[in-house]
This record gives structure tokens, sequence and C-alpha cells, in this order.
């Protein structure tokens, strides 16, 4: 504990006073201390999970309670129609849901600063279009140039879009509501009268709809579990060895093998045939291109110092003002992003449908984007929330669609109950939060 | 009455301050804002190893005499020195260059960040350009050690759920960390209770006994009885009086404060004592 020493020059005021102050100063921010972050006082795995639950009760930790959520969805939906968990309704979903996934982590770096775009429905349109008409026989370009450039126009979109917003100090609602509308205006203009553009491009079809080889897919599976499992061990043995803040080494082992088992558990699905008149098996491709995109923000958000600053905007942006951080360049990538990663959603989305067409709704999908962050644990304020949030926001989405639509539900039901979720999810995080500053 | 300012003899105390050339001397600075003059001639002498208060009402030119320090106004007239070489501040850079640091009294921490993250937004250690958490987390807690700001539990738990008086801590903590040789702080104990204030003083103290020169500017005749080496006091833009501390008592500075005057005799030490409850009273 903090011992008084005895000043140098007592200063007038009286010793005796500030000792006791002290004393007392200190064992009441001790007290505050161990409320607030329980699981660093812990030794042991038991007091480690037990600190971790409080913390999750306190609304510490926002994505355990949406992955119960996921399961409540997936018991009713199992129990109303048993397809639900089958194989091929399950790779489907997966399928289904990498768009949203891919445009809720496009969109999480404008919430991470306390900004929304609205525009990543269509500027993912933009880039599938761009793709489209480039790979088509008249141009005739190889999928690789196609998907390049398609993607630096979206990345150029993105900074025009950041440009307005960080630099001419335009509100991003504005700039961005603008995009959704000027952005829809010219997919329409490309589009024209035939209103559907097919892409025959093999390879580029294959991104949504081929899939690794059963051996493949064992083989990528163990390759990635083993880099991460390698990682976080020698990370948080690191850590302990040095007597940094470190969870203990069962906790870590634990970690690992929930990594491991859901590897496992996704391969088994995948590898199950979902023919049904030639057997296909196998990891589809768009879990791989969902899984770099995550790893990719993740490390960017994590460990740049470009990264740590979007955090710190998002959390007080005149502190970062202060401390140096050039705030427009930051805003800008973070738009860049946003729109770099659209356009990855927008390949995804165009590879899955074979074609672009003006049913592609960028209002919809950029909302429900905005709903699987939020459903996913990030806070429309900023600073706070993920790319691993996008994941299962997306899942979830992805389960009420699907299911729904299993059991015949019109869209509008559909609507209604992705409304629901959303509600019910952000009004979980509001009740946690509340408790946790009244507890403090 | 005369006014006394800088006066060498006296302040020689129990001060170390080495006899040199003192850490900041500022001399005859002006400053106006069109037409109000904000800044009228102020000199001040800020020696390492002492706590400097800086006393005055609303709108004596407090907060603008400390920006001048910290290179956020560029004064009108007269002239700062640096360790007795004349220097001119026009941005926080120049002044952090120096190892002027200032602790704003809205602290400027990022709730969702860590302390760790905190102390060192913007000047982050990387290697292989790539975020260096375990060298910044060794050199966050010793200085947090350091200063024995021990009460924190961990150095990983975000600013949001830190009390107070801790928070404080690690802004000052985090102004430390720069092997900085000038602390300023705004009014840093203004929305603290009793105890995390205790805490807070503890801590200027144990700066000052680093060897750091600090300027404080502080409402509280508590604080800054108990914490300052020297008071300066400032009234409607100029420096009225500079003293030691134990030459002038509460109603002196008050006096001083609102007249730019004091006609009284320092009273007997007693009547110096804070008068909070719970406070036992030291006899000077």
């Amino acid at each position: 504990m903090a011992k008084v020493e005895e000043p140098a020059a007592p200063p007038p005021g009286g010793a005796v006073g500030d000792e006791q102050l002290t004393e007392a100063a200190a064992a009441a921010s001790r007290e505050a201390a161990q409320r607030a972050a329980p699981e660093l006082e812990a030794e042991s795995l038991g007091d480690y999970l037990r600190a971790w639950f409080v913390r999750v009760k306190s609304g510490e930790s926002s994505s355990l309670p949406v992955i119960g959520g996921l399961l409540l969805i997936t018991i009713l939906f199992q129990s109303l129609n048993s397809l639900f968990l089958s194989a091929g309704n399950l790779v489907n979903l997966l399928i289904q849901g990498s768009a949203y996934m891919l445009l809720a982590m496009a969109e999480i770096f404008a919430l991470l600063l306390g900004e929304i775009d609205l525009s990543i429905g269509f500027v993912s349109g933009i880039g599938g279009i761009l793709a489209a008409e480039l790979v088509k026989q008249q141009y005739g370009w190889p999928w690789w140039a196609a998907i390049t450039v398609a993607l630096l126009a979206c990345a150029g979109i993105g900074l025009l879009h950041g440009t307005l917003i960080s630099r001419v100090g335009l509100p991003s609602f504005v700039v961005t509501l603008a995009g959704l509308l000027g952005w829809q205006g010219v997919m329409l203009l490309v589009l024209g009268k035939g209103g559907a553009l097919p892409i025959n491009d093999k390879i580029f079809n294959d991104i949504a709809s081929a899939s690794l080889s059963p051996v493949a897919s064992w083989i990528v599976m163990i390759l990635i579990v083993a880099a991460y499992g390698l990682r976080a061990w020698l990370h948080d043995s690191r850590r302990r060895s040095t007597g940094l803040v470190a969870p203990p080494a069962s906790f870590t082992l634990l970690k690992i093998a929930g990594v491991a088992a859901s590897g496992v558990v996704l391969v088994l699905i995948c590898n199950t045939n979902r023919g049904v008149r030639i057997p296909i098996r196998g990891v589809p491709w768009v879990v791989l291109v969902v899984l770099a995109v995550l790893v990719l923000w993740t490390f960017v958000l994590n460990r740049l110092r470009s990264g740590r600053y979007v955090y710190a905007i998002g959390g007080n942006a005149e502190a970062a003002r202060r401390a140096g951080v050039n705030l427009a360049r930051i805003k800008t990538m973070c738009f860049v992003f946003a729109s770099l990663t659209a356009g990855v959603a927008g390949l995804v989305y165009a590879s899955r449908l074979r074609s672009v067409s003006t049913a592609l709704d960028g209002g919809k999908l950029v909302l429900y984007a905005v709903a699987a962050a939020v459903i996913g644990g990030t806070s429309l304020f900023g600073g706070r929330g993920k790319p691993s949030n996008a994941i299962i926001g997306g899942l979830v989405i992805a389960a009420i669609d699907n299911g729904m639509g299993l059991q015949g539900y019109s869209a509008a039901a559909v609507y209604v109950v992705t409304a629901l979720v959303l509600l019910g999810a952000v009004t979980l995080d509001a009740l946690a939060r509340r408790g946790r500053t009244y507890g403090k | 009455m005369s006014i006394d300012v800088g006066s060498e003899p006296a302040a020689t105390r129990s001060v170390p301050s080495g006899g040199a050339e003192p850490l900041l001397r500022l001399r005859g600075i002006d400053k106006n804002f069109g037409p109000v003059q904000a800044l009228t001639g102020v000199d001040l002498e800020v020696h390492s190893g002492e706590v400097t208060a800086l006393a005055g009402d609303n709108g004596a030119g407090k907060s603008v005499l400390i920006k001048c320090i910290a290179g956020i106004h560029s004064p009108d007239g007269g002239q700062i020195y640096w360790e007795g070489r004349p220097v001119h501040l026009h941005h926080p850079r120049d002044a952090a260059a120096l190892g002027i640091e200032t602790v704003y009294q809205d602290l400027a921490l990022a709730d969702n960040l860590d302390i760790v993250q905190n102390m060192f937004l913007g000047r982050e250690r990387l290697r292989h350009g790539l975020l260096d958490e375990e060298a910044m987390e060794i050199s966050a807690r010793e200085t947090l050690t350091s200063l024995a700001v021990t009460t924190v539990r961990s150095i990983r738990q975000p600013v949001a759920s830190l009390s107070g008086g801790q928070r404080q801590s690690v802004a000052i903590a985090k102004a430390v960390l720069w092997n900085s040789k000038l602390v300023i702080m705004d009014e840093p104990t203004a929305a603290l209770g009793v105890a995390q204030t205790a805490m807070v003083l503890e801590l200027v103290r144990r700066l000052a006994d680093r060897g750091l020169g600090v300027v404080i500017i502080s409402h509280n005749m508590n604080d800054v009885f108990q914490v300052a080496d020297r008071i300066a006091v400032l009234q409607l833009g100029k420096m009225v009086a500079v003293r030691p501390a134990d030459e002038l008592d509460r109603q002196m500075v008050v006096d001083l404060m609102t007249s730019g005057v004091s006609t009284r005799e320092r009273q007997a030490p007693a009547s110096v004592t804070p008068k909070e409850a719970g406070t036992t009273d030291g006899q000077g």
C-alpha cells in the first residue's frame, strides 16, 4: 500500500492529517479497483473464470450474451424445422451470412470512430459491378486484375468520403447518405435497361460457390489452429514469465482448445455431403475470405499504431488530438478501410448470385451491417468494438433470415423479427452498462 | 506596501534550488486578446524541486499564463528563459521538447483505453513497426511504482474504471513518463473528494521531491498551503506577489488576490491549518 513518506520539507498543513487521509484514499481506491477489474487479481483458473463471469454480468464482455442468443435462435429454428441444422443448410447459412459479416466489419471502422457510414451497401454494389464489367467478354480482363481494380476503386470512394468528412468537416451521416443515393444512381446507370450483369468468369464465381477438397479443408484448418495456438501460447507465456498482466496457463490452453474445437466442428459440417445429385463437400472458399479479412483488420486495430489511434479517437477525440494524433488522417483511413471491405463484400455477393442486378438493395444491406455490428457488441458511440463482433452479429442476422425463410415466413415477418433481435441486443447491453455504472 | 517579486534571499529556505539558474524564468510577459490585456509585465521564476502555486481570482490570468508556458499562447511581450537560455514557445510541441508537460483540468484521457495505452498515447513504442506492448507496460509500471501510485491494481484496466484521484494520478504519471523537467497542473484537485485530494497532493509533493519543477493552479487554499513551497499571486493580469509559502497565510493570500496588497502580519502558524473536519491539524 501507499505508505506516506515523510516529505523533505513538510508543507504547512499538518503531516498527521495527510497520513490519515492517504490511508483512507488508498483503501478506498483499492476497493474500487477490485470491484472494477476482479480478474486482474486472479491467480488460478477458477478465480479467473469467476472473475470473467462477473465481468460478463456487468456488461464488460459483450459477445457472450450474443452467443447465448444465437444458441437460443438455433434451438428455436431446429425445433420448428429439422432441416435447419442439416449440413447443407448450415453451409448455406455461412455463405449467405458472409456478405453481412464483411459489411459489418466495414461498418465497424466507422462506428469505432463514433461516426457512421451509410454508403457501404451501394459501394459494395459498385465493387461488384466494376469487377463483373471488367471480366466480361468485351474487356476480357483476368479475374485477379478485375478484382484488384474493383477494390482500388472502392478504396478511392472511401478516400473521397473520408476526405469530405475529416478535412472539409462535413458530418459523416450526410456525406455517406449522399454516397448511398449517389452510388445507387451510378449503379442503376451502369446496369441500364437490362437490369442485370451476368458473370461468366469461373474463378470469380467460385469465390462463393466452390469449396476446398475435404482433405485440404482439414489441412488448412489444422494449419490455422496451429498458428493461432502457437501465437497465443508464446504470447501469454512470455507475458507470464516477465510478470506482466496475463491469464493463467490453463486459461490460455482452454482458449486454444475452444478454437480447435470450433475448427473441427466447422470442417466436420462442411465435409458432410451436402449435394443433392452430385456430392459436394469441403469448406467453401468464402469462409477463408471472411477469415482473412477478420485476421487482417484485427491485426491492424490491435497491433498497429494507427489502429490504437482509431480507438483513442472514438474514446476521446480531444485527448487524441492533444497527444499529437493526426485526426484527419486516421478518420480518412477508417473510411477507406470501410469502403475497401465493402468492396470485398460486393465481390462475394456478386459471386454468390453469379451476377449483379438492380435487385441489390444497398440500403437494406447497410442497415443489416449496422445491426450485425451492434448485435455483435460494437458501440454506436465509438471506441468500443472489434472485427470479431461482425462475425457473431452477421451469423445472428443470417440465421434469422435463413431460419424464417425455411419456415416460409414473408420478408415482412423477417424484418420485424430482425428488428426485435436488434432492440433486444442493444437493450441487454444498455442494461448491463447501467448496472456497471451504478455498481461503481 | 511595495510588491516583493521573487525576492531571492527569502526564497532560499528549505528549497533545493541549487542556487543556480531557475528552471524557468519569465520576464515582463505581456499578453493581450484584442483590447483585453490578460497579462501585464509578469515576472516569475520556477525552480526545480519546488512546487510553485499560482493563485488568483477568476479572470486573473492564471490559465493564460500557463498556456504561455505550455506553448499554446505566444506572449506579445517579454521573454521566457529555460535553464537560463531565452526560448520561444510557439507550439505545445516546442514546450514538450524542452521537457514541459501540462496536465489539463479535463485530463485528456481516453476512457476506453487502459492505463498503459493512455500513458503512451501519441508516443507509442514500436518494435518491427508493431506496438511493443511489453516495453510500454514495463515502463508504465516503473513510472507508476516510482511515483508510489500503488493503489491502482492493474495497469491494464480501462481508465473508465478508475476513481477521480486515480485518473488524476495517471494523468500526472503520463506527464512524468517523458523525463519532463517541469509539470504544470491546472486545478488538479478541483473535482476530487477529501481522500482523493490528499492522494493527489501527496503525488504532487513527490514530483518536487524527485527534483522536478511543479507549477500548480488551485483555488483551494488548503491545497495551496499543504503542497506549495512558493506562492505566486496574480491579480488582474499582474503578478502582485511571489513569496515562500511560509511567509504567507491564507488571509494574506486572499487579500493579495482581491486587492493586490496585504497589510497584515503573518499570524501564528495555527491559523494555517486546514479547517475540514477529519483533518487533524499539525502545528505548522
